[in-house]
């Protein structure tokens, strides 16, 4: 029964409905734009760490440690992008 | 006839350009007939034209290299000879635009990096034992995807005009208010198929080490120029799409009249900077990174030593790659952000001074007590040691961010990042294909002549960029095309010039070394020529298609020499049918389309555009639903090569 039925894959599916449901709430609710954007940046990196670990099976092979390092190197890299363009283009020009 | 009238070169009082028409169509020419001539059609279709052999592409990708080097070496002799005395008319201004913007163009993305992913392509799946790259048909795309790109550009000479906003092609001048001509359409569609057929190299070769080691070979147990082609691949996979993304920016801002880089409107043209340093100083990374992998091998193996510190080896490189993403703003220091911003990047980037410097220490302690051979590759190597670390400490310099104010687009940043690259890359790469070349063609390039090329080009080069560090601090701009004699820039520049001209001999003399050795060289010279470490140097010269006979078996970072040495059985077991994979011309007929399609886009040619996209789009369709198994080459056969090399196992 476990085989047919595989409840890891199930429950993550319910769970990214469930994200799902919270990103769109912004649309429904009246609330203020940071709060909004909040919820759903937040949403949005769960989201796609659920797809990568639940649906895309990372971690369930030999090389796990290799994918995960370098998801984790990819991550960092666009956060420093990000800040680092923000500090060349916008607050460089505050302080 | 209106239609016809883009096609034609902005208005050049110049009978130079007219003379190198003429001599690119007679080149073309001599090529197709020599070709026909010698009845060569079916060997360069079958053997070169769509091969997936990694060895193959390497080469090709090094010839290109080659070709490239000169195409931008004339330029740059060009460059210098307008500048050689005050006031000089031998290039007008216009013109002298587009031969920098082509040189740095031509140098940077035609010939280091291609020659870089030659090397790559050529030494690692060696290296790590393995028969070919994962991907070996994607490889083949990368390959013919960076040629189109390649010869792209290089048409924008005869066709339309070649783009002369620089190599680093900053918005707004790059915009169309202010090139109206298609030559900056031309940078953005070359360096945009190129950069795909990068992209797809930096996955595939990631995929490579990761998963296609033999059997023994841990990471820790790669050899160093593996490590180095990981790393890079690595900041290739992150860097990249940064640059794609910014020349699609550029393309819809000067086609489809978007606002990304435009000053009104609520464009940034700053943004373009950012964005282009972003990819542009991991760039610099990808090009320095393999180069130190072939010093480290050149070093151990010339010095008759194991490398000194390979766990700090490693560590540097992974601290580079990731400090690489974190200095860019230090190329527009004066761009106007504050104190804050400036300093922050400037201790980034001082800090990368600190593993490149653990890099150097290990070479010289990898030299130290060792017997040296002073052979042309480690010549090369010993001179790029003193010489690297000059242009590393100007390049601290220029790091400072108030004192850049002082050095920004003068000629001392040129002589700074010549400095680097020219002993960094290119010595490299000149030094590695001495050392690979019995490894590609079976014998070696003479000693002799090599070594006055060697002479040619290191006396060369100090005198081509030493005299800028001082003009520059005198205050000569970059990229000028004349100056007045009360400036005082006349002797030094002449200096300059005679520097660029011995540099062009030294390159005639490679040129020259290869058509001698080939002529003359004896071709016994066996399976090991310079009594090296790694396991490429386990199998024969020129290598067989399959690689190894026999998968080795690996126990560390130097498994030839524990073999040759210590008695370590390399390689176990008999021999076996090998799978390989199948020849396609796919992949240059893929690229071929992406040309024609990129060219159409140039000059907003839309019905080609279409038919080329339907072309596009069909060959992708084709490969999808094509049955392609590979072949096996048979026992009887691996048998019979191998007697043939006096290698029975």
């Amino acid at each position: 029964m476990r085989e047919l039925f595989p409840m890891k894959q199930v429950n993550g599916y319910i769970f990214s409905l469930l994200l799902t449901v919270v990103a769109l709430s912004v649309y429904f609710f009246d609330m203020s734009f940071a709060m909004g954007l909040t919820i759903l940046v937040v949403t949005a990196f769960i989201q796609a760490g659920v797809q990568l670990v639940v649906f895309m099976h990372a971690g369930e092979s030999e090389d796990k440690g290799g994918i995960y390092v370098h998801t984790i190197y990819g991550v960092v890299l666009a956060l420093l992008t990000i800040l680092g363009s923000l500090l060349a283009m916008i607050w460089g020009y505050m302080y | 006839m209106d239609f016809f009238d883009r096609f034609t070169i902005p208005p050049h009082d110049d009978p130079m350009l007219y003379a190198s028409i003429v001599a690119i169509g007679l080149v073309s020419i001599a090529i197709v007939f020599g070709v026909t001539y010698f009845k060569k059609w079916g060997y360069l279709w079958s053997e070169w034209l769509t091969t997936v052999d990694h060895k193959r592409i390497g080469i090709m990708y090094i010839i290109s290299a080659l070709l490239m080097l000169f195409r931008g070496g004339a330029d740059a002799v060009m460059m210098r000879l307008q500048t050689a005395v005050p006031d000089n008319s031998f290039l007008d201004a216009q013109h002298y635009n587009e031969v920098f913007t082509t040189h740095g163009v031509v140098m940077i993305f035609f010939m280091a990096m291609a020659f870089i992913i030659g090397m790559m392509n050529f030494v690692v799946p060696l290296q790590i034992g393995a028969r070919d790259v994962a991907f070996p048909r994607l490889n083949a795309l990368s390959f013919w995807l960076y040629f189109a790109g390649a010869m792209l550009f290089n048409l924008s000479f005869v066709i339309g005009g070649s783009p002369d906003a620089g190599w680093t092609n900053y918005y707004p001048l790059a915009g169309t208010d202010f090139s109206e001509h298609v030559g900056v359409n031309y940078y953005n569609w070359a360096l945009q198929i190129s950069g795909i057929g990068t992209l797809m190299t930096g996955i595939n070769f990631i995929a490579t080490i990761m998963k296609m080691r033999a059997p023994g070979m841990t990471l820790m147990k790669m050899p160093m120029f593996t490590w180095s082609a990981l790393i890079t691949n690595l900041i290739i996979v992150f860097a990249f799409p940064v640059l794609t993304i910014a020349l699609l920016m550029g393309t819809l801002d000067r086609q489809f009249f978007t606002n990304f880089f435009t000053t009104g409107d609520g464009g940034m043209d700053m943004m373009w900077a950012n964005l282009f340093w972003i990819w542009g100083h991991p760039e610099v990374y990808i090009l320095i990174l393999p180069a130190f992998g072939i010093y480290s091998q050149i070093i151990a193996t010339f010095s008759q030593r194991n490398l000194y510190g390979y766990k700090s080896m490693v560590a540097s490189m992974v601290i580079i790659s990731l400090l690489s993403f974190m200095v860019w703003v230090h190329h527009f220091f004066t761009m106007g952000q504050g104190a804050v911003a400036n300093s922050i990047f400037s201790i980034t980037t001082m800090a990368i001074a600190v593993p490149t410097g653990i890099k150097i220490f290990n070479w010289l302690l990898t030299m130290w007590k060792g017997k040296i051979r002073f052979t042309t590759p480690m010549m090369y190597s010993v001179a790029f040691i003193p010489l690297f670390t000059i242009g590393g400490v100007t390049g601290v310099m220029l790091a400072i961010a108030s004192a850049d104010y002082q050095y920004h687009n003068t000629m001392f940043l040129v002589a700074h990042f010549h400095n680097v690259i020219i002993p960094g890359v290119v010595f490299a790469m000149i030094a590695g294909l001495i050392y690979y070349w019995p490894k590609m063609f079976g014998f070696l390039l003479n000693e002799r002549i090599g070594k006055w090329a060697f002479w040619n080009i290191v006396i060369g080069f100090c005198l081509s960029f030493f005299p800028m560090y001082i003009t520059g601090l005198n205050g000569q701009a970059r990229r000028m095309y004349t100056y007045s004699e009360a400036s005082g820039f006349g002797p030094l520049s002449m200096v300059s010039f005679f520097g660029a001209l011995l540099l062009a001999v030294g390159f005639a003399l490679i040129v020259y070394n290869v058509y001698y050795s080939f002529r003359y060289a004896p071709r016994n010279v066996g399976d090991d020529p310079w009594n090296a470490r790694s396991l490429e140097w386990a199998t024969h010269n020129p290598v067989p298609e399959y690689n190894f006979a026999i998968t080795p078996n690996v126990n560390s970072s130097e498994a030839f020499w524990d073999y040759k040495k210590n008695g370590h059985d390399l390689f176990k077991g008999g021999i076996k049918d090998i799978h390989m994979p199948n020849n396609s011309g796919w992949s240059i007929i893929l690229a071929g389309i992406f040309f024609v399609f990129a060219f159409c886009f140039v000059f907003h040619v839309w019905v080609g555009v279409i038919i080329a996209f339907v072309g596009i789009i069909s060959c992708l369709l084709y490969r999808s639903f094509e049955k392609d198994d590979g072949h096996h080459i048979h026992k009887e056969e691996i048998e019979e090569t191998e007697k043939k090399f006096g290698g029975a196992e």
